[in-house]
């Protein structure tokens, strides 16, 4: 057998090896007493139990004239969600805003150094103040979903935007991506993290930690798939906005007196 | 038009190469190797599994009755059990091996109630500082109730700044009529009824002398402390200053 022959034989010997193969593997399948393999448009099993993504579109109301400021979601959703306790790791925060008399406006995360709360005088210069929580705002067209080239984040079918570890590569393109500031990076494991409407407690049935612990429910969650959930009733009684609708990202948390320096 | 020789077995080539990938992407290679669906699903799965810290306020009902119920009239009602004691969902899995905490300490109700300038107005904010600042909030108002503790108001009508400046210090719950004996006549004609004011150290010993009755107050020895001086020439009867 000479080199030229020998290329030729392989040419032939892969595919048909592959395609003998798959026939053998169908006919194996198709044989009796065993199950068939799933097909691939049929949901694969999620530990769901009876709970049907598809009956549900979550999102969170949130009422900035009740927020107080206490941080007790920022501290709940680090306690539920196991987020790194050193500050700059949130899933979800509050921020305070001053509207000084010039018109411009100062922020600052209280969630960062809760202890400093409470400290602040009455300052003669600003105009109006008040807190603003937030957090994921699980986009109906999430900007980071786009950007993930391994494919790792994605939407679920009841409108949350999770990551999938396993998959994800650390690369840290949705972070920059995402318009909200609402993932951060998690060192202990080198991927992406971010809210996740608290997943496994709205699948059983429980409110996400940040709305159980809520002390003035500034923050309401519901499925706007139902007629009369709370978050439907919220957004019928009141004037509701986004954050940043220029984007087109669609939002999914919707702030009721939502002020126009608020970004 | 003729195509040259090679130009047409090279079409050949890449066309059969052309057919061979098209037959392994979409034949051989089974559909589901490109779906995305079986590891989305796994990541659910997992993100399902987690395990829950907060157990709801449902959760603490069927053994805590009692401060389910007192919290579900009062100003604490929409304050769930777990913002004030933390994640309990393993205590109330096994109530006596995890013990949640109780947050006892007077740090703690500022959380919510110190003044902000930012927090909403309406809402019930105090000074740290100046609202009764040696006992923990506890000993006035029950957290699971907290109604303010009901201030003598018969006689703040006309002494309003007495009135306040005694409803923030140690002496908050004691009526006026404690000390000072004010006939109706008072109210109506005051200066023609003037009330009586202590006069004697023995006086303000039924409560602060070492033996006496009353529990919550701190006890001196009325013998020695203070020397020949009637109390309220160093202490001022409607705040008195302690130790702090
Ligand atoms: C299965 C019954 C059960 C459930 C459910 C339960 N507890 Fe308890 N809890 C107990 C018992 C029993 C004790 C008393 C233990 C003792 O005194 O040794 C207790 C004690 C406590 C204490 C007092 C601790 C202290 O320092 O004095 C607190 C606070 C408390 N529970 C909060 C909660 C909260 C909040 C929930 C809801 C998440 C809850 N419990 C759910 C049974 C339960
Ligand atoms: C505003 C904060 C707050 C909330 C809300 C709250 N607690 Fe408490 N709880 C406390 C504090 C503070 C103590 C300690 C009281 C003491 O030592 O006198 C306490 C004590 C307790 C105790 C110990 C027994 C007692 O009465 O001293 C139990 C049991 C308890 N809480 C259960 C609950 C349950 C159940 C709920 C929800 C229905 C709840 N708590 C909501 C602050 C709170
Ligand atoms: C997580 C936030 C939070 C914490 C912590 C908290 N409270 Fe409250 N408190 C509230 C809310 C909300 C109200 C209801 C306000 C309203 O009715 O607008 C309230 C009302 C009150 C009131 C009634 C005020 C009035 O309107 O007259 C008192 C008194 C009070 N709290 C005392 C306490 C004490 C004492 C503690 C500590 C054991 C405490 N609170 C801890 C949120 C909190
Ligand atoms: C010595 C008893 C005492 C202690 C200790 C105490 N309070 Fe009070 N508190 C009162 C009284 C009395 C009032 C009602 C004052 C009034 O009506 O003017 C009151 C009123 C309040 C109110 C309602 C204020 C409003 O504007 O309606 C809040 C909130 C409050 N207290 C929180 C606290 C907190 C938080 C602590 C702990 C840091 C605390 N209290 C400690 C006696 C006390
Ligand atoms: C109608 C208004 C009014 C009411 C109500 C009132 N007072 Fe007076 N009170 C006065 C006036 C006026 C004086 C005299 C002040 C002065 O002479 O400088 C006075 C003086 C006093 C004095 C000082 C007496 C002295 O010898 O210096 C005391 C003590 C007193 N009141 C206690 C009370 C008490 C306790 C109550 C509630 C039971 C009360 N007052 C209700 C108006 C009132
Ligand atoms: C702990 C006992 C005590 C209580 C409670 C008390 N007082 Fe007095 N009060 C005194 C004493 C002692 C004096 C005398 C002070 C002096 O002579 O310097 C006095 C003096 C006064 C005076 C006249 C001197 C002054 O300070 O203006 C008035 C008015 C008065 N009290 C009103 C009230 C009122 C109104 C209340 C209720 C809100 C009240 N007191 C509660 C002990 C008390
Ligand atoms: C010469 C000024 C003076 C006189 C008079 C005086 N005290 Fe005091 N008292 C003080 C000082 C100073 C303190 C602070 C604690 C200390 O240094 O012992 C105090 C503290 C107290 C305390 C708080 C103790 C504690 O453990 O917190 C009480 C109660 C008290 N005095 C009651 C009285 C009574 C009742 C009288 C009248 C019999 C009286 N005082 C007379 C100066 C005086
Ligand atoms: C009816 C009982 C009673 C009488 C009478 C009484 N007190 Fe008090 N006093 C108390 C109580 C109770 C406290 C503690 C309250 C607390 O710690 O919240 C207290 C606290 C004090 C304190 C300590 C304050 C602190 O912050 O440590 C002083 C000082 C004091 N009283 C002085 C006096 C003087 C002076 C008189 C006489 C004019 C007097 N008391 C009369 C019940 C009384």
């Amino acid at each position: 057998m000479n080199k030229r022959q020998f290329l030729k034989g392989m040419i032939l010997f892969i595919p048909a090896g592959q395609l003998l193969e798959t026939l053998a593997r169908q006919a194996e399948a198709a044989g009796p007493g065993k199950p068939k393999p799933a097909k691939p448009d049929a949901e694969p099993d999620m530990g769901l139990g009876d709970y049907q993504p598809a009956d549900h579109w979550y999102g969170m109301g949130i009422e900035i004239d009740k927020c107080i400021g206490c941080n007790r979601c920022a501290e709940a959703c680090k306690a539920e969600n196991d987020v790194p306790q050193e500050p700059f790791f949130f899933r979800t925060w509050v921020e305070r805003y001053r509207v000084m008399h010039d018109g411009e406006a100062r922020v600052e995360c209280i969630s960062v150094n809760p202890q400093q709360r409470g400290e602040l005088q009455e300052d003669r210069d600003v105009l109006r103040t008040f807190f603003v929580p937030k957090l994921c705002n699980q986009c109906a067209h999430p900007p980071c979903v786009q950007v993930c080239p391994v494919g790792a984040t994605f939407s679920t079918r009841d409108g949350v935007v999770l990551i999938d570890k396993d998959r994800c590569i650390g690369c840290r393109y949705c972070i920059q991506a995402c318009p909200y500031g609402a993932r951060y990076f998690d060192h202990r494991t080198s991927t992406a993290d971010k809210c996740t409407f608290c997943y496994h407690r709205i699948t059983r049935g429980l409110l996400p930690a940040c709305v159980e612990v809520c002390p003035t429910q500034a923050r309401i969650f519901g499925d706007l798939r139902s007629k009369a959930s709370r978050l439907v009733r919220f957004q019928r009684m009141n004037k509701i906005g986004v954050l940043k609708p220029a984007l087109n990202t669609e939002p999914k948390v919707y702030y009721a007196q939502l002020d126009g320096e608020v970004r | 038009m003729k195509f040259p020789e090679q130009v047409r077995r090279l079409a050949a080539v890449t066309a059969v190469v052309l057919a061979a990938v098209l037959v392994v992407r979409f034949v051989v290679i089974p559909a589901s190797y490109f779906s995305t669906k079986l590891h989305r699903a796994n990541a659910v799965k997992r993100e399902v599994a987690r395990p829950v810290s907060f157990a709801g306020v449902l959760a603490c009902r069927e053994c805590h009755e009692e401060q389910f119920d007192a919290k579900s009239h009062g100003y604490h009602k929409n304050v769930a059990c777990e913002t004030c004691h933390g994640p309990s969902a393993k205590h109330a899995d096994d109530p006596m091996t995890v013990k949640p905490y109780a947050p006892r300490d007077r740090k703690f109700c500022p959380v919510c109630h110190a003044y902000d300038a930012a927090r909403p107005t309406g809402f019930p904010q105090i000074n740290p500082t100046a609202h009764n600042p040696l006992k923990p909030c506890i000993t006035c108002h029950n957290p699971h109730d907290p109604v303010p503790p009901e201030v003598p108001h018969e006689c703040s009508a006309c002494h309003a700044q007495i009135a306040r400046t005694k409803a923030l210090s140690s002496h908050a719950l004691l009526e006026c009529t404690t000390c000072h004996t004010a006939s109706e006549q008072h109210k109506v004609a005051p200066r023609s009824a003037l009330p009586t004011k202590p006069q004697t150290r023995e006086f303000c010993g039924q409560c602060h002398a070492s033996g006496a009755a009353n529990p919550d107050a701190p006890k001196v020895d009325l013998a020695a402390h203070g020397g020949a001086y009637l109390c309220w020439q160093c202490h001022y009867p409607h705040q008195p200053e302690g130790m702090e």
